[in-house]
């Protein structure tokens, strides 16, 4: 059902890498290296000019090497397909004409018989580590890093010294990890030349120390490399092992995550109903087409605003979420006052009514919107995710998990602090008395109706974002949160929340060990299983009745 | 809610039944140009209503006579069906798209090369008769066993029903449970060397599902006509009070219970001889509901009103879904509204005489001492 958490693989090959890296200052550019270089860069761009791989890749080498200010721009022309040669030598096509790539003037507007330079996997490699040197030492922070961890991930022995170099640099002190475990990603290559048995293992260290699936084939491919020495080869087994334990955490807590992001989503559909059917005892079928309802608001608010408030777009989410609250909870109301009040007392046929409702929402919205999905967008603001320690956080399911928190605790003071709560209390606990006490409980009836539907709409906006938006919707839901209200305690919503966090973590728990849908079903029996030792639920409410 | 034994109308219900698929099966035989010829498409239809009005009396006899309101009861139907669907399979033989004399098509798909052990005794008919029975019954005699004796009730139980039949529909989706994933079992050829496209096997089946379902509701009038069925009554009417009576009301319940799940599986069974394919849909949580709402619409405890219910129900799904196809859920959602609110006791309820004021001049909350949670 949530199939998006299952697609979710981890990859937390930037394990120790912060994402937000941008964040940093950016250095001014590096100027041009002053020292002459030994190559001049007329040998660079000549050979580039070459239809040869071999030069083309000497001189895309030396251009590297170079450290010139124009190198890079040459270089980025060449991977864009934008560089052309003639004349022994290139230039860049920019969107106002040719530019010469040596001098950076314009080129005589009567050049004939050029051709594009030739790009080949071997180029495109030696380009990506020539880039990787000019962006180390000319690039911003960020380009830095990202620089880094494009020579760690093609370790070529030449870029030896240019880490070294770069070592040395002060300006580079905050790369200093980044840069040394480029440098024994190198080391630890199989290109590269046998170094001191301290520093090998210095270089283990330092790889295991970053973690992740990069390192872990880096190190797994040392451990088998002969020119190393045999403790090297022995230290990076132990450290294979040890990021596959720490992988293996990581991983746990993803599945975690996801099981606490399930739970929330578990919560938020089922609180509605832990108030309609604890409070009332209504049992409402109709509760997960009201969180339909909610998502087809939000689709609807979306449209509005894109059209009449375009400035608004952006947040048309956050607009969404009183509009559905009102749209779901007046239509509860409406649902309640025509058809609920006649039953109560009877709550089995409660259920028939309501599957009846549920069955003219879903063709009433069939009809209007038509039978497939339509397109709720995610918010820029809500897209991505970003990576904690060896964490892959979705924001979408970091928000609605925050959100479920927020329902939870609205409606906790709702209940507790405001005087409807009070009165719906009072229903709860005797009907009778609290009608003899003056509260007019048809009132109260309607009006707790109302937000267990108003609260149906709010989990529909959030399922809007993470789920298909169909008829269907609320058919995927009802069970599950039956289920959750049930499985808790009728009446108590610290017990959904108890119970929700118990599915959702349990679901997520067993999917890996026996698989999504044979995990649902053992769910289901545990259930089942255990209303059997406990027909309340967790949490029943206590009562002194014969029944209870 | 109170019973006046309305029920023992179910003798002429049953007299009629039978007459009719008798006298329809042998209209269908014969030739096209009589004027009392009925076509083969009717008799199937009809083999369906009928079907399904075997389920819809064991909805009545939990829900109408023991007051448990399942919502898992095509769970029961629909593993019936797969049991005759599974006897039907291995009927084929050689004769599939494979030619496999051994194993049903979507097996050798799956490239298997044994069948599973549960699929074993599955070409003797006896033996699967056996089997579509007694599994269902077993299921429903654990089940029941489990939570009678807790004393699971209501609503709880409700959803716990739903629960079942919700994981029995995701576990017979996964093709690795051996029962066709989501296409189900069909393409059958043969039953007990019978052609099932023949016409004469098409009338013999219709004849012989009206005749079960007359026999089945004489049997549910005799059970329910004497001492076991008024103790029922007293069981649903106030349980507690039954049981100070030292009554075990989770036996009295359990054996309907499981008698109702046996009529299930048979009305599943004869469904797949007539319709020809079973698949995990069967399952589904709105089956069992839909067969709630037949009962409902007849008048649930009166045996006669589930079989009307049934057939007035799909037979308005049939002409709904032929003529507007869009408005078959409005007409659904419509019919459960209207039938709880203003129709308690369902066409039968309609077909009395003396109207029940008794039952309007209390409060539901007097008449229904199980609390709010009943």
């Amino acid at each position: 059902m949530r199939k998006a958490l299952l697609a979710l693989a981890f990859c937390t090959a930037l394990a120790c890498q912060p994402a937000y890296a941008q964040e940093a200052p950016a250095l001014p550019p590096a100027a041009p290296s002053v020292a002459a270089p030994v190559q001049t860069p007329a040998d660079a761009y000549t050979d580039m000019a070459s239809t040869h791989f071999d030069a083309i890749i000497r001189g895309v080498e030396r251009l590297g090497r170079s450290g010139e200010a124009r190198a890079l721009a040459a270089l980025q022309a060449l991977e864009a397909h934008k560089l052309l040669a003639g004349n022994d030598t290139v230039y860049i096509r920019t969107d106002t004409g040719l530019v010469d790539a040596r001098t950076g003037q314009n080129a005589p507007a009567d050049l004939t018989g050029l051709h594009p330079v030739r790009l080949n996997n071997r180029v495109r490699q030696t380009l990506a580590s020539a880039r990787a040197e000019l962006l180390l030492a000319q690039g911003t922070q960020a380009e830095r890093r990202d620089a880094l961890a494009q020579i760690q991930a093609h370790p070529d022995a030449a870029m030896l010294p240019v880490l070294d170099k770069a070592l040395a640099d002060p300006s580079n002190k905050s790369l200093a990890g980044s840069l040394n475990a480029a440098r024994a990603a190198i080391l630890l290559s199989p290109g590269a030349q046998p170094v001191a048995l301290s520093e090998q293992l210095a270089a283990v260290a330092a790889i295991k120390a970053q973690g992740g699936l990069a390192a872990k084939s880096l190190l797994s491919r040392a451990a088998t490399l002969v020119p190393l020495a045999p403790q090297t080869r022995e230290a990076a087994g132990k450290a294979v092992a040890s990021i596959d334990f720490r992988l293996k955490l990581w991983g746990y807590g993803q599945d975690l995550f996801y099981g606490v992001s399930l739970s929330s989503v578990l919560l938020l559909s089922a609180m509605g109903l832990a108030i309609t059917f604890g409070v009332m005892g209504v049992i409402n079928m109709a509760h997960g087409e009201l969180m339909m309802v909610g998502a087809y608001t939000t689709f609807m608010v979306e449209r509005l605003v894109a059209a009449y408030i375009p400035a608004l777009a952006p947040f048309s989410l956050i607009l969404a979420l009183p509009v559905a609250f009102v749209v779901s909870g007046g239509l509860g109301i409406l649902i309640e006052r025509s058809v609920i009040r006649f039953l109560y007392g009877r709550p089995l046929e409660t259920l028939l009514a309501s599957w009846g409702v549920s069955l003219i929402l879903q063709q009433a919205i069939r009809s209007v919107f038509g039978p497939t999905n339509v397109a709720v967008t995610t918010p820029g603001w809500l897209g991505g995710s970003f990576a904690l320690g060896g964490l892959e956080i979705t924001t979408v399911r970091l928000a609605i998990f925050l959100f479920a928190i927020a329902v939870m605790a609205a409606l906790t003071l709702v209940l507790k602090r405001t005087p409807l709560g009070l009165h719906m209390r009072a229903v709860t606990q005797n009907r009778r008395m609290a009608a003899l006490m003056g509260i007019r409980t048809a009132r109260v009836d309607a009006l707790t109706f109302g937000l267990g539907s108003g609260i149906a709409g709010l989990a529909g906006v959030a399922v809007s974002q993470i789920d298909n938006v169909s008829p269907n919707l609320g058919q995927g839901y009802i069970i599950d949160s039956f289920l959750v209200v049930v499985f808790g305690g009728v009446g108590n919503l610290w017990g959904s929340l108890a119970a929700a966090l118990a599915l959702g973590i349990g679901g997520k728990g067993l999917e890996p060990l026996i698989g999504a849908v044979s995990g649902k079903i053992l769910l289901l029996v545990l259930v089942i299983l255990f209303i059997q030792r406990h027909p309340r639920g967790m949490f029943p409410m206590r009562g002194r009745g014969i029944e209870s | 809610m109170s019973t006046d034994f309305s029920f023992r109308s179910a003798r002429w219900t049953a007299l009629a039944v039978v007459v009719l698929a008798v006298v329809l099966a042998f209209a269908s035989l014969l030739p096209q140009s009589s004027a009392l010829s009925v076509s083969p498409f009717v008799v199937t239809l009809c083999g369906k209503y009928l079907s399904y009005a075997l389920l819809a009396l064991a909805v009545d006899l939990v829900w109408g006579f023991a007051g448990i309101l399942t919502l898992g009861h095509a769970a029961f139907f629909a593993l019936g069906a797969y049991g005759m669907g599974m006897y039907l399979t291995r009927e084929i033989g050689a004769r599939g798209v494979y030619g496999n004399p051994d194993l049903p098509d979507f097996m050798v798909f799956l490239s298997w090369h044994r069948l599973p052990w549960y699929w074993w005794g599955s070409n003797h008919f006896a033996i699967s008769l056996a089997l579509m029975l007694g599994v269902p019954a077993v299921l429903a005699g654990l089940f029941g066993w489990l939570a009678f004796r807790s004393r699971v009730s209501g609503v709880y139980l409700s959803i716990i029903t739903q629960a079942l039949t919700y994981a029995l529909m995701l576990a017979f989706f996964q093709n690795g449970m051996g029962f066709g994933g989501n296409n189900g079992l069909t393409g059958f050829k043969d039953v007990l060397g019978f052609d099932l496209t023949a016409p004469g096997t098409r009338a013999t089946l219709l004849a012989l599902t009206g005749l079960i379902l007359g026999a089945v509701l004489m049997g549910a009038r005799f059970l329910m006509g004497g001492r076991y069925g008024r103790l029922l009554v007293a069981v649903r009417d106030t349980e507690s009070r039954t049981r100070f009576l030292a009554y075990r009301p989770e036996q009295i319940k359990l054996l309907v219970w499981v008698v109702s799940a046996l009529i299930a599986a048979l009305g599943g069974a004869l469904y797949v001889l007539q319709i020809g394919i079973v698949n995990p849909g069967e399952f589904a949580p709105a089956n069992s509901i839909e067969a709630v709402i037949w009962v409902a619409v007849g008048g649930r405890g009166t045996l006669t009103g589930a079989v009307i219910g049934a057939v007035l129900v799909n037979l308005g799904k049939t002409l709904f879904t032929a003529i507007l196809p869009e408005f078959w859920l409005y007409g659904l959602g419509a019919l459960f509204l209207a039938t709880t609110l203003f129709l308690p006791h369902g066409v039968m309820g309609l077909l009395r005489h003396v109207p029940r004021k008794r039952e309007e001049e209390v409060t539901p909350e007097i008449t229904n001492p199980e609390g709010s949670n009943a």
